[in-house]
């Protein structure tokens, strides 16, 4: 308390500050400055030498990668069903939800299929998705998911940086079956009520 | 004295050593910069840039610049003034050279007669410039320095280069005042301009180094000149010429490609010879404590044996230890087949290289090989010579680079404030303080 009041006294436009001649010297100072930054290089050049790690906190990039958070928004994929056919039915939820209108989807019919209406293209424009993530929320399917980690979307041309269907069934197939416990798993546990697999009542 | 061809050969070479041995110290500090700042600020800095695997700590990253630096545009804008603006690199650059002109960087050789078809032995200074001037040059080519920065920033035709030319040429006039005073106080104290005489002088004990010169008279001459070097050289904190934030970057905002890495590698090789003129004025130049040139050709076995012997295990040290870099966690996240994993089966391969050669260095000297040859004592007070400036001159280069990651950067009222009202009154002080001293010396026998 008496800390505060003394400090509430003081005049906001101080005088400056009258330095000692050590001070005005700035040699004191300068060499002070001195030590402490030879102080953080040494330290640095020494774990470099002694530990298997160095102790600075820089993730080197291309070589070692950090792993996303497991809600981070990634590129898009487009989940299967167990016959290896893909979850949406081309209802355009996801197209209507886009607030860059980045996914254009072509609808098709599949006569031998208990489920006809199915996308024969579903493209999205990686340049002009803001990644958003409402086609996620909007899916009333579970079909498209951002949940890949992947953040390295680069091609050489404008038409590579459009994912095809193909593209996104594939683009984790080969972690799929770990991958769709995961998510299932964690869905479950989290808010309220949500499952994938049960129809959505809107 | 008539004019040889061997005259013409050994000053053709002594130039041609003189600016290799500025210019292959720059690329050392712009790397040392670079790792220094990193490691100051807990980064790991440069390391991706390599030659077929090997990354040096990031040393190759230079290259790269250089080959950026000569293939990017030379872009020359329509309002420079054309002919000063070309100029002001070139004086920059040149003058940072022409400096080291006059520094000795190993005492006196003699080529004996016989060699090379010489008549009689012939002795020839290690220094581009044998003049009498001697330091009195250095202040003069130092001060015409300013001319590039002056020049640059006027001719740039451009409100922020002519600020940071106007500062840059306000802060030499006021810092030169004091190097001069600083050293005319040195010049008392040794009662000569020579470099290479006062380089003579500062041999054999320690104590006749410049800093411990007249009492404190020494130690104050050298902070004075050490902080002037800094002004000179526009670094940190001095470095108000090029103020990022408020010039964009001074005097140099105009130009692009060679000409802006002539200004780059000037303000480098400025380092140098500024370190270089201190180490010969304050720390005995090419001397080593305690060991003069005359006690090197008398033991020249004695020499090689200690080089090798102190030289080998260290570098076997080295080589122990990028051995053991393989275990570090980063090699073991790369890929089998990659192409850095050579990285430290070669540092193992140079340091154990370098071991073995110290080692040969150490039978050389027993063998007494060296001492037989007529030049070898020459040779070999030569190279050790020319070794101990380089490593003053680092250390000096490193001190640079360390206060410029420490300390922030002068304003500009505080910057003419220790100049005019902090360095020269202690510098005409340090002088007649200095005259005393060297009048009361017949008193004190035990300063020489």
């Amino acid at each position: 308390m008496e800390a505060m009041s003394t400090s509430s006294e003081k005049p906001l436009a101080s005088k400056p500050r009258d330095f000692g001649f050590l001070q005005k010297l700035y040699l004191k100072e300068i060499l002070a400055g001195l030590v402490i930054t030879i102080r953080h290089l040494v330290t640095n050049m020494w774990n470099n030498l002694r530990k298997q790690d160095a102790a600075w906190r820089t993730v080197e990039y291309p070589d070692v990668k950090k792993p996303m958070p497991e809600r981070y928004k990634g590129a898009h994929r487009l989940t299967t069903r167990p016959d290896g056919k893909v979850k949406c039915v081309a209802c355009m939820c996801c197209a209507q939800a886009c607030p860059a209108r980045c996914i254009t989807i072509e609808a098709g019919e599949d006569d031998g299929d208990a489920i006809e209406k199915f996308p024969v293209e579903f493209q999205i424009d990686m340049l002009r998705c803001i990644y958003c993530g409402f086609c996620v929320e909007a899916c009333p399917k579970d079909a498209i998911r951002m949940d890949t980690g992947i953040y390295e979307i680069n091609a050489f041309t404008r038409q590579d940086m459009v994912h095809n269907k193909a593209y996104m069934v594939d683009l984790m197939s080969d972690l799929k079956p770990e991958a769709e416990d995961f998510y299932r798993e964690n869905r479950q546990s989290g808010p309220a009520g949500f499952n994938p697999d049960e129809k959505q009542v809107i | 004295m008539e004019l040889t061809w061997i005259d013409v050969i050994v000053t053709l070479l002594r130039c041609v050593f003189a600016v290799v041995f500025v210019m292959n110290i720059v690329p050392l500090l712009i790397w040392a910069e670079r790792k220094g700042a990193a490691y100051i600020q807990d980064r790991p800095g440069p390391n991706r840039a390599h030659i077929l695997g090997i990354r040096a700590a990031g040393l190759v990253h230079t290259l790269p610049d250089v080959v950026k630096l000569i293939t990017k545009e030379d872009i020359i804008p329509d309002h420079v003034e054309r002919r000063f603006w070309f100029i002001a690199p070139v004086i920059a650059m040149s003058i940072a050279l022409m400096t080291f002109a006059v520094v000795p960087w190993g005492d006196q050789i003699l080529l004996p007669a016989g060699l090379f078809g010489l008549e009689q032995a012939k002795a020839v200074n290690l220094m581009v410039a044998d003049i009498d001037g001697g330091l009195l040059y250095v202040l003069a080519v130092g001060s015409v320095g300013v001319y590039g920065i002056m020049l640059a920033g006027w001719a740039s035709n451009n409100k922020f280069s002519l600020l940071g030319g106007l500062r840059s040429s306000a802060q030499m006039v006021s810092y030169e005042l004091s190097m001069g005073l600083a050293v005319v106080a040195m010049f008392l104290c040794y009662g000569s301009v020579q470099l290479d005489e006062i380089v003579i002088k500062q041999s054999g004990n320690i104590l006749n180094w410049g800093v411990f010169q007249g009492g404190l008279v020494g130690l104050i001459a050298f902070v004075l000149f050490w902080t002037s070097v800094f002004a000179e050289t526009n670094r940190t904190p001095f470095d108000l010429p090029e103020g990022e934030a408020e010039l964009v970057a001074g005097y140099h905002v105009e130009y692009s490609s060679l000409r802006f890495a002539l200004f780059f590698m000037a303000e480098y090789a400025h380092m140098v010879v500024g370190s270089a003129v201190t180490a010969t004025l304050f720390f005995g130049g090419y001397n080593l404590p305690f060991i003069t040139g005359a006690m090197i050709r008398q033991n020249v076995d004695l020499v090689l044996i200690v080089l090798g012997v102190l030289g080998a295990p260290a570098f076997f040290l080295f080589a122990a230890i990028a051995w053991g870099r393989r275990q570090r966690a980063f090699y073991k996240v790369l890929k089998a087949d990659d192409i850095r994993h050579r990285e430290p089966i070669f540092f193992t391969v140079v340091w154990g290289a370098l071991g073995l050669g110290h080692l040969a260095i150490a039978g050389l000297g027993v063998a007494k090989v060296v001492s037989g040859f007529a030049l070898g004592p020459e040779i070999v007070a030569f190279l050790i010579h020319t070794n101990v400036l380089v490593a003053k001159v680092l250390i000096g280069c490193w001190i640079m680079i360390w206060a410029r990651w420490t300390l922030p950067r002068f304003r500009y009222d505080q910057l003419m404030n220790l100049g005019w009202k902090m360095m020269l009154p202690v510098a005409v002080a340090n002088v007649m303080f200095a005259g005393v001293m060297v009048a009361l010396r017949p008193y004190f026998p035990w300063n020489s």
